[in-house]
């Protein structure tokens, strides 16, 4: 069976959700099994779309919650088909049972996550709660600031989590509304450039291997799970970045756009820094520039690659900074932000004497405007200049009511 | 295998079935394919069991009933012909002998540790039907 290429433009005017579709279209995926949630909906929709046009030559499996939609992935990968698909929020908290299993398998499945609050109270805007949720499920994390990240970032996902010694399933974020429904410029590859990129799939133990006959899902107990882990976490921390950094320098080649797993912008002679991820990055780069403008050197750092954490090369990109501000858009509920916590682990070893704070900010869409990072920058130049922190350790930014701080 | 470490297995919660390619198995007999040591059928789960069938030939008609509904493939048969039980995979679960029609039943239920010769010995007489 022949499927149609698309012509495209040099650059379309896409959103977010849509670039992702049309990579998963140029991926060639042979399943996606999917349930539909804001506001992640239209890339599953895009993939069922461009298959009834026949521009795809796969399956859309419709299916009763995003439970069976990662189950029906896991089913399809392991019988040895390229697979995808997206959720959001609630959709994501439902799935976080199969995401466990599709990591532990070793199945290279690619799971859209357009970033949306998790209720109660229920929220369909962006912010970093579900991201955050899935940290600890074995998964590649990736996250795009921008549709043209969401759609350059997929095609990076299948080429690491595919490969043979890799074999671990991947996640592309991007914030819910802010990049899935903000129509931006995106610099598009050719149908059989992008294919290039991914290439074939080539399946590993596959249940469709009748000379191979292989169980999958199987039960160990403690004569093995701990092994299993143990391997699990080992290639995350050892094999992952290393095939990332390869997948990078390849794109770059491919397409002249450099992505790296920590994003530094006027990093060099900075003072002051913010680290942060999705849209908050370029809102943050626009601002440091403003501030250095009022003499303030200030830098950002973007995560890119959210897990396997990038610890050494964020302890490099802070080294030198003096404070450094921490800001994480998801409740830690109890703790200390998730940022700031893996910073202060990543420099705590080091030479860094550097000031860190963290703050909580945009939960359920809630703006970060460039007036907050103003105040923000300007605050830590205040404890660089005093020579500690004044503030305490956790804020919170635009929230209404008395001013909320803790530790 | 017990003691191989974190790095020395194929990665994944996945075993093989067959030492090799599959081949013709299919048209084997269990007893002559060649499972490997992870397979379920290379595994013993005999202690699993408190109860045991035991099949006494002499009254067996060879229905092949109990190889039919046994839900453990458990019952061996060969031409048709009824063999004995793969005690390493059979539970005691007691449906072969629920299902059994001779009367006496070929097959009935003892103790895990009953001596099996003795059992067939004395085993019970025809029940004779009131007309």
């Amino acid at each position: 069976m022949a499927f149609d290429k698309m012509e495209l433009r040099d650059i379309e005017v896409w959103d977010g959700n849509f670039a992702a579709a049309q990579a998963l279209r140029q991926c060639q995926i042979d399943v996606v099994s999917a349930y539909p949630i804001t506001p992640s909906t239209p890339i599953v929709e895009g993939y069922s779309k461009f298959l009834a046009d026949n521009y795809i030559e796969g399956e859309f499996v419709m299916v009763e919650s995003e439970h069976a939609a990662m189950s029906g992935c896991i089913g399809a990968s392991a019988a040895g088909g390229r697979v995808a698909t997206a959720t959001s929020s609630q959709g994501f908290a439902l799935m976080v049972e199969t995401l466990y299993q599709a990591s532990g398998m070793r199945l290279p499945i690619i799971l859209n996550v357009v970033n949306r609050a998790l209720a109660a109270p229920l929220n369909v805007n962006g912010d970093h709660g579900d991201m955050y949720l899935g940290r600890d499920s074995g998964w590649i994390q990736l996250d795009a600031y921008s549709p043209q990240e969401a759609y350059d970032l997929n095609f990076i996902a299948f080429r690491v989590a595919e490969d043979h010694e890799i074999r671990l399933p991947a996640m592309v974020h991007q914030d819910g509304f802010m990049t899935s429904h903000t129509a931006q410029g995106v610099h598009t590859m050719d149908d059989d450039t992008a294919y290039s990129f991914v290439g074939d799939f080539k399946p590993m133990n596959d249940m469709l291997d009748f000379e191979h006959p292989v169980t999958h899902g199987v039960q160990t107990e403690e004569d093995w799970h701990y092994e299993h882990k143990a391997r699990q976490h080992n290639d995350l921390m050892t094999k992952v970045p290393t095939k990332i950094e390869e997948a990078f320098a390849a794109f770059e080649k491919l397409t002249g756009r450099k992505y790296n797993q920590v994003e530094k912008y006027d990093m060099d002679d900075a003072d002051v820094a913010v680290v942060c991820m999705g849209t908050s990055v370029e809102t943050a780069r626009e601002v440091a520039s403003e501030m250095r403008e009022k003499g303030i050197k200030a830098g950002v750092v973007g995560l890119r690659v959210v897990r396997p954490f990038p610890f050494m090369e964020i302890a490099a990109a802070l080294k030198d900074i003096k404070a450094i501000a921490a800001l994480d858009r998801s409740s830690p509920n109890g703790a200390a932000g998730m940022l700031f916590n893996e910073i202060a682990g990543a420099l705590f070893n080091t030479d860094s004497k550097a000031l860190l704070t963290g703050y909580v900010y945009g939960l359920g869409g809630r703006d970060l405007t460039k007036k907050h990072l103003t105040d923000l920058y300007t605050e830590l130049q205040a404890n660089v200049d005093a020579g500690k922190v004044l503030t305490p350790l956790q804020q919170f930014i635009g929230v209404r009511g008395p001013k909320l701080a803790f530790l | 295998m017990a003691n191989t470490g974190w790095d020395e297995f194929e990665i994944g919660a996945m075993l093989r079935t067959f030492e090799g390619e599959a081949g013709d198995t299919v048209g084997t007999l269990q007893e002559d394919r060649n499972y490997t040591q992870n397979s379920s059928f290379s595994a013993s789960v005999a202690d699993w069991r408190i109860e045991k069938p035991v099949f006494n030939k002499d009254f067996c008609i060879d229905c092949q009933f109990c190889w039919v509904y046994c839900p453990d493939i458990s019952i061996i048969s060969r031409d048709k012909k009824m063999i004995g039980i793969d005690m390493d995979h059979c539970k005691g679960c007691g449906i072969c002998v629920e299902v059994c029609p001779t009367n006496p039943k070929s097959l009935l239920m003892f103790p895990e540790q009953a001596d099996e010769e003795s059992e067939i010995a004395n085993w019970p007489a025809k029940e004779t039907k009131e007309k």
